[in-house]
């Protein structure tokens, strides 16, 4: 029973190591675009695009293979004239707004920016209320 | 016979748990001034408590020294070839025992309380060990129901299965336990401040217990997360030392809690003002740490980071939540209505200035815990969103700057009430500051907002932080506002590194033939060879950079791709390169089919204040826990010598018929 | 007005509690499904993956619903759907393959061992087409109608179970 647990536990530690590929990466997948300014712009991109493989990592800090093959996808596209903008909107078009570590205002993200300003809000009051009124307080006493 | 041993001092420790909880309880029907019967039994029940469920753990401490693999723990995560250093940090590297040092500090903590805290009410101490006896009582019950440490097996193992090889590093063999003694403190302080609200003893003398409890907590916390970012900057590959995800959250938010805590529990020790808050902080804090457990161990949230992955455990944790938090959140419902308020203050005061920053800090803790948890609410609906750093940043300057300027000025405010006009030369230094060094950075180029204002503040606040000091005689000066000083000045460290970092690191990735030269900054970085190499149980390439510095001497760096087979994984070992302003990152990837070498480089400058800043903020709270302690030493040898003289006093007959005070039992 | 804002911890406590136990009680997939169900297929056209047979492009997903298997030589769950994958073949299904990552060696290989269930195979060396459908690992099986249009993903190997599934929507897309 034991023994087959162990097993059962290599297996699973083991498919990451089978399933890796022998291919080299794409040509942009770790090769910079000579462009410094297009470089920049698709490093920014790629600070914000989920590596869809990993558990929670950007593609820009990974070495899953379909990471380097989305870094590809990215510098490729920005040195083709794409926008930042646009290329990630390509990805959410497939894959949905997962991929996208920067949450866009959508009917299932609203309240992310929804309760900030909630926050903001009730801060505002918390702070009127607690520091404001004591002035009122203390100009009171004095008078 | 030894593992036995261990488990029976479990199951003892977890009935005394109950006598003390008992006891506890019994101390609160004691009419004042009168002791109850069973209430005598609460102290010596956690005293003896800590001694078994440390000595359970040492037990197990010793199975993994000398692999014990007739104990499944030991044989499922030890190796009898490992070094030994990691058979023993194996020893908390898997759930079990993980769980089994938390309870090991719980019941440490709860009995050096028991033991040594002489200055509260009885009634209010009695409460409080019924709490931290309620709360110990839960965790061995998890311990013991769901996730036995001495589980025998019923054949030895022949060999052991390993550890895994991200967790065979000091820096992760040091980084969790920190970080749940961390997270025990807090326990303590959540059950004084539950025993203080259900005894309304919420005043300063209360305050003065509690605070070396949280600026313990604290001081590992800031530490604990410290070595986590450092540990994930170097081992991951890639140069990020911050990635918000939900476990590294799940630290942030305890820590984000306890400073507040801190604070406010500092402001009610001195004015006797923020009763409230203090208690909403103190359940919050240790609440924020419950949480961050559940989160890591039952995988509701996807993470890097998760390890012990379980969703049954992840009910029983949830369980106690709910019954711990849940409880003093109704508690607290019930009872805070009852506590007087505090002492007034105006808004511009020492007190004004930490009101204002403890909201702003709850309010970074409100968006942590909304990005945190939101991927897990639209999950419900089958929906699935990720939040991630242009999310986390953002939204957390929003309260951050506001914060940090206040944090600059709020120091040099006089308690109660102050006018702005009377520090006019310090804001007006302070303002400067910023702008001017925004300013002149922008001078220079173009760089991202954040970053930007970041460089401003914290040259602002490394001025402000010492400003304090100003105009005082520096050995006179307590060594709590030492631990302030430096702490705050820890702060402006820490926010120059990441600002720097933010702004101007440069990255080189780049294929390299043995003998190629790559530039990064003023460096000339050359490929010498790409050599394979042997370590115990991994195999790895190694790349050999000869590192100039402005056409300067080399210096060698080795960064290596490892392999490791049992269990079988591969990693990859950044080298780094020091430098007063910086760090030089270099890793290697894999060779392309023309024979070049995938190498990545980074300059980040200043890149180590980030850390230095964490440590120099964990300095200043152990500076304030000895300056606090101290003062508290020499305050009860002072108490005794008064007890003293005036029982010598009365002795010798009483001075002029002046009837002695009566000493209040 | 005090006394009410002190129950909202709680209350907030609460529905947290109350999300996380039913998130515990939900299955945990961590599969990424693809949002391009219901749109068109991008334009591609693939190399052949192997000596012998064809490449794809999207021109050949017309005449007739067909399948389309990402998969690679280099994945074990895709021996594991290999019987599957010819169960298809023999009701009459055509398959057309995209290899992930793959050497024509290797993919080679793989199909003399394991069977070859595929009327043509394109060679996806750097991710493209696997991007461009919003497919996020292998294997994963795409059901594509007579128009060109994905109406189906299945994620992960074709068990058996899901063989007349795939067939249902096979027939769902005439």
């Amino acid at each position: 029973m034991i023994r087959w647990l162990f097993a059962l536990v290599l297996a699973v530690l083991a498919v990451p190591l089978a399933a890796q590929d022998s291919m080299p990466p794409a040509p942009y997948a770790y090769n910079q675009l000579a462009d410094e300014k297009l470089e920049a712009e698709a490093a920014a991109l790629m600070q914000t695009l989920r590596c869809l493989k990993c558990q929670s990592q950007s593609i820009a800090d990974s070495d899953a293979p379909m990471a380097g093959d989305m870094r590809h996808q990215v510098r490729a596209r920005i040195l083709a004239g794409e926008s930042p903008e646009a290329i990630r909107g390509w990805l959410i078009a497939r894959y949905g707004d997962y991929v996208s570590y920067e949450p866009e205002v959508s009917s299932t993200t609203w309240p992310l920016f929804a309760i900030p300003v909630l926050v903001i809000l009730i801060v505002a009051g918390v702070l009127l209320r607690r520091l404001g009124k004591r002035r009122d307080d203390d100009a009171g006493a004095k008078a | 016979m030894i593992a036995e041993i261990g488990l029976a001092a479990l199951w003892l420790a977890a009935a005394l748990a109950v006598l003390q909880m008992v006891s506890g309880a019994a101390s609160l029907r004691a009419a004042p001034g009168e002791a109850n019967a069973l209430a005598i039994y609460a102290r010596p029940a956690a005293v003896v408590q800590a001694f078994l469920a440390v000595l359970a753990f040492l037990l197990l401490l010793r199975a993994f020294a000398v692999t014990d693999l007739s104990i499944k723990l030991v044989a499922t995560n030890s190796h009898s070839m490992k070094p030994f250093i990691y058979k023993l940090t194996g020893t908390w590297g898997n759930h079990e025992g993980s769980m089994l040092l938390w309870v090991g500090v719980l019941a440490a903590s709860g009995g050096l309380l028991a033991a040594f805290e002489k200055r509260l009410p009885e009634r209010t101490m009695g409460a409080t060990l019924a709490v931290q006896g309620f709360v110990a009582l839960g965790f061995y019950a998890f311990l013991l129901l769901s996730s036995n440490p001495f589980e025998r097996l019923p054949v030895p193992a022949v060999e052991g299965n390993g550890l895994n090889p991200l967790l065979q590093d000091i820096g992760l063999a040091i980084h969790p336990p920190t970080l749940y003694a961390g997270y025990v403190g807090l326990s303590v302080a959540f059950s004084l401040a539950m025993g203080a609200l259900m005894t309304r003893e919420v005043n300063p003398a209360f305050a003065r217990v509690m605070r070396p409890w949280v600026l313990g907590a604290w001081v590992l916390l800031t530490l604990g997360i410290t070595a986590g970012s450092y540990w994930a900057y170097y081992e991951l590959g890639w140069g990020g030392w911050w990635f918000w995800d939900p476990v590294e959250n799940a630290s942030l938010m305890p820590w984000l809690a306890a400073t507040a805590l801190m604070h406010s529990v500092s402001v009610l020790a001195a004015r006797d003002a923020l009763r409230t808050w203090t208690i909403m902080l103190g359940v919050l804090a240790f609440s924020m740490s419950m949480l961050g457990t559940f989160l890591v161990r039952s995988g509701v949230l996807t993470s890097v980071h998760a390890f012990a992955v379980d969703p049954e455990r992840g009910a029983f944790i949830l369980a106690l939540l709910g019954l711990y938090i849940g409880g003093a959140f109704t508690i607290f419902a019930l009872r805070a209505g009852a506590v007087a308020e505090g002492k007034r203050f105006a808004a511009a005061s020492r007190e004004g200035a930490l009101v204002f920053n403890n909201v702003m800090l709850s309010a970074i803790l409100a968006i942590v815990l909304l990005g945190t948890l939101y991927p897990l609410l639209t999950e419900a609906f089958n929906v699935r969103v990720s939040v991630g750093p242009p999310y986390f940043n953002p939204a957390g300057a929003i309260f951050a700057i506001p914060m940090l300027l206040v944090m600059a000025v709020g120091p040099l405010l006089r308690w109660k009430s102050d006018k702005p006009a009377r520090i006019q030369f310090e804001l007006m230094l302070i303002a400067a500051l910023v702008i001017g060094v925004i300013a002149l950075v922008s001078f220079f180029g173009q760089f991202p907002l954040l970053p930007l204002l970041g460089l401003g503040l914290a040259a602002a606040l490394a001025v402000a932080a010492v400003l304090p000091l100003r105009g005082r005689k520096l050995v006179r000066v307590p060594l709590s506002t030492w631990g302030m000083v430096v702490a705050h000045f820890g702060i402006a460290v820490s926010l120059f590194g990441m600002a720097c970092e933010g702004a101007f690191s440069e990255e080189r990735l780049a294929a390299v033939a043995p003998g190629g030269t790559e530039q990064i900054g003023d460096f000339a970085v050359t490929l010498e060879a790409v050599t394979p190499i042997a370590g115990p149980n991994w195999t790895a390439m190694e790349a050999r950079l000869a590192v100039r510095q402005d056409g300067g001497e080399p210096v060698f760096l080795t960064p290596q791709a490892r392999s490791f087979w049992s269990p079988p994984q591969s990693t990859s070992e950044s080298a780094l390169l020091t430098k007063w302003n910086g760090q030089l990152y270099a890793v290697i990837g894999n060779q392309a089919e023309d024979g070049r070498w995938q190498i990545r480089i980074w300059w980040k400058p200043f890149v180590t204040f980030i850390w230095y800043g964490g440590l120099l903020i964990g300095l200043g709270g152990i500076l304030a826990i000895a300056g606090r302690l101290g003062v508290d030493l020499k305050r009860r040898s002072a108490t005794a010598k008064g007890a003293q003289r005036r029982a010598d006093v009365e002795a010798l007959g009483g001075s002029g018929g002046v009837p002695a005070p009566q000493p209040a039992e | 007005m005090r006394k009410l804002s002190l129950w909202i911890p709680l209350a907030l406590f609460a529905f947290f509690a109350g999300l996380a136990a039913y998130m515990l009680t939900q299955e945990k997939d961590q599969f990424v499904e693809s949002t391009m169900i219901g749109q068109p297929l991008p334009a591609f056209a693939l190399d052949p993956a192997v000596d012998g047979l064809p490449g794809a492009s999207k021109a050949d997903f017309t005449g007739r619903p067909k399948l389309l298997n990402i998969w690679a030589s280099w994945c074990t769950p895709c021996i594991a759907e290999a019987p599957q994958l010819e169960a298809l073949k023999r009701q009459g299904v055509e398959i057309i393959g995209i290899a992930i990552r793959d050497k024509p060696a290797d993919a080679a290989n793989f199909l003399n061992r394991y069977g070859n269930p595929y009327t043509r195979i394109g060679s996806d060396r750097i991710s493209e087409v696997q991007l461009a459908i919003g497919s996020s690992g292998v294997p994963e099986t795409f059901v594509i109608d007579a128009k060109g249009v994905i109406r189906y993903q299945k994620i992960g190997d074709i068990r058996p179970e899901d063989v007349p599934v795939l067939l249902a929507e096979l027939e769902k897309a005439q």
